[in-house]
């Protein structure tokens, strides 16, 4: 009997929380449907302007710079938190397995990943972009670069612990295997945990790809808040979460729906992207 | 009985194992293993048997907490003051559960040895290695049209196979086998009892198993271990008739273990 209600709450909840889902998307889709009836679906995802109308100008508004902006920012940050999180990961999850000093390294990664993205952003603020600036890379030192470098460092504890687990994964049978045929530790690493759980970090990396892109506060403070397309890693730019924080207080009308629309759109991605990212897990594991 | 051969190819000497201090898993195990034979390892589980031969090739050394004392010879190198690397590659082994390497093909998982630490081979020494690896196990007529295919699609029995042929490659003076054919169906068990006979010209071969059927079918020679400690050791046939240690009897006819 009490099973039974157990289960019925359990199923209404998924309900709720389905619902919660379908509502979203269905609320955002309105919002967005004007700013896709004056520009078209694809004419909004493939302009790049964005021009609010002021008097008599006509306004118009198209998602393509912040598209760009926010394939830029996480791209990069991937690729500058790979070569960091990578290495934390083996260390982690192979070369110091059970030592003090994974425990007390990987205790120092989720307390990284557990800060909010604010703090980052402020210490992006006050102290990265005067190192910037003083390297004399931008004049601002607000930009593409900037942002990236955050973050690279935000991702970095979630790619890192996420790959660690997969790499802890490896029946210890295949590395035991490899050893009995003379393999050294960085062999079996190389040709053994690493191929094995490839798929795994593959999804981790997705995963915190998925992270960069709808990553919003440290990004807003960070990146200069232009709407154009960036002319390359030192310029400034939106990406679609910051231009949203940036632009919607002040927004009504056509703009507002336009912002929404990219609301969308990003939801739409990031759903995506994190959904491969599972898929993936998933199918690693079986 | 037969006249067996009697070479030693591998000597242990008061050889103690503990993965705690003070506590000896194998205690003071002295026995020489002879060449081109079976020796069987029985005894009752947690008698040490799988840590007696990881001892060999060892692998008691990926676990750093594990400590080893003694002398392990063979072929008269000592073992223990070598690289394990070439220790390893010396004495090949077969684990409990088929564990070949899912990454990679049936082809690939025979050369592990070779590819593993980078050792270039030309294609015709590859194949050839390939098949007769395969070969000498049964398993070549099995796979030879799907050898790209990976391991992991096999099915138990020819995963272990699979698994003797790739330490089979390397051409090891000893093969060390941790109860082979107990993660495996009576067929396949029966497939492999038949494959160690015949390898046995090959390679000598120190089987630990549970069952002692198998041991009394397949070796020549027989251990029994009991708490740490090496109780008889002997040929086989004498061992299962007329055992000079009351703990023996005791095993081989059920009363324990
Ligand atoms: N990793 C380990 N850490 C601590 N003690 C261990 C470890 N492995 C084995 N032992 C202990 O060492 C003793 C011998 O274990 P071992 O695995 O060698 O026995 P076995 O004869 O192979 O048993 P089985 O027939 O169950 O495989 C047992 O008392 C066991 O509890
Ligand atoms: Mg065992």
């Amino acid at each position: 009997m009490s099973d039974k209600i157990f289960r019925s709450l359990l199923l209404v909840s998924a309900l709720i929380l389905l619902l919660i889902f379908a509502g979203m998307f269905f609320s955002l889709s309105k919002g967005a449907v004007p700013a896709f009836r004056e520009f078209g679906f694809f004419g909004f995802i493939f302009s790049d302007k964005w021009i609010s109308g002021t008097g008599q100008s006509t306004e118009q508004y198209g998602a393509l710079a912040f598209i760009a902006g926010t394939l830029m920012t996480s791209i990069l940050a991937l690729l500058i938190c790979l070569p960091f999180s990578l290495p934390v990961a083996f260390f982690v999850g192979e070369y110091f397995r059970g030592k003090k000093v994974a425990g007390v390294l990987g205790g120092i990664v989720d307390l990284l990943a557990g800060i909010p993205s604010i703090v980052y952003g402020l210490w992006g603020f006050y102290a990265l972009r005067p190192l910037i600036q003083s390297l004399g890379l931008s004049e601002q030192g607000f930009g593409v670069l900037t942002s990236s470098l955050v973050l690279a460092i935000m991702i970095i504890p979630y790619a890192a612990s996420l790959s660690a687990e997969f790499i802890r994964m490896v029946p210890q049978e295949l590395k035991e295997g490899a050893y009995s045929l003379g393999a050294t530790r960085a062999e079996v690493i190389r040709n053994i945990i690493f191929p094995t759980s490839f798929s795994g970090i593959f999804s981790a990396y997705v995963l915190a790809l998925g992270r960069a892109i709808g990553e919003t506060m440290a990004v807003t403070m960070l990146i200069g808040n232009t709407s154009r397309i960036p002319r390359g890693l030192m310029d400034t730019g939106n990406t679609m979460a910051s231009i949203i924080a940036n632009q919607f207080g002040e927004a009504d009308g056509l703009k507002l729906s336009s912002l929404i629309a990219i609301g969308l759109l990003l939801f739409l991605i990031t759903a995506i992207v994190n959904f491969l990212g599972r898929l993936m897990i998933k199918r690693h594991s079986v | 009985m037969e006249n067996l051969n009697k070479t030693p190819i591998l000597s242990l000497k008061k050889l103690c194992v503990s993965y705690t201090p003070g506590k000896f898993a194998v205690n003071n195990v002295s026995a020489d293993i002879y060449e081109g034979l079976i020796t069987s390892v029985m005894g009752p589980s947690g008698c040490g048997k799988s840590t007696l031969i990881r001892a060999i090739n060892r692998m008691h050394e990926l676990y750093p907490d594990i400590r080893i004392s003694g002398n392990i010879e063979l072929k008269g190198r000592d073992l223990l003051h070598i690289n394990p690397s070439e220790v390893r590659r010396m004495a090949g082994m077969v684990f409990q559960r088929p564990n070949p390497f899912p990454t990679m093909s049936i082809y690939d998982n025979v050369l592990a040895g070779y590819k593993l630490i980078g050792i270039k081979q030309s294609r015709h020494e590859k194949d050839e290695l390939v098949e007769s690896s395969l070969k000498s196990v049964g398993l070549w007529d099995e796979v030879k049209d799907g050898l790209s295919k990976r391991g992991s699609f096999l099915s138990g029995g020819q995963q272990q196979r699979l698994c003797i042929a790739r330490a089979l490659a390397l051409k090891p003076d000893i093969l060390l086998m941790d109860e082979p054919t107990s993660a495996l169906d009576p067929i396949a068990t029966n497939l492999i009892e038949e494959l160690l006979v015949k390898l046995k010209k090959e390679v000598t071969i120190v089987i630990v198993t549970h069952n002692m059927t198998q041991a009394a079918r397949i070796s020549d020679y027989s251990m029994f271990m009991y708490l740490g400690e090496l109780v008889e050791y002997d040929r086989t046939e004498i061992m299962f008739t007329n055992p000079s240690d009351k703990r023996t009897e005791e095993y081989l006819t059920g009363k324990f273990g």
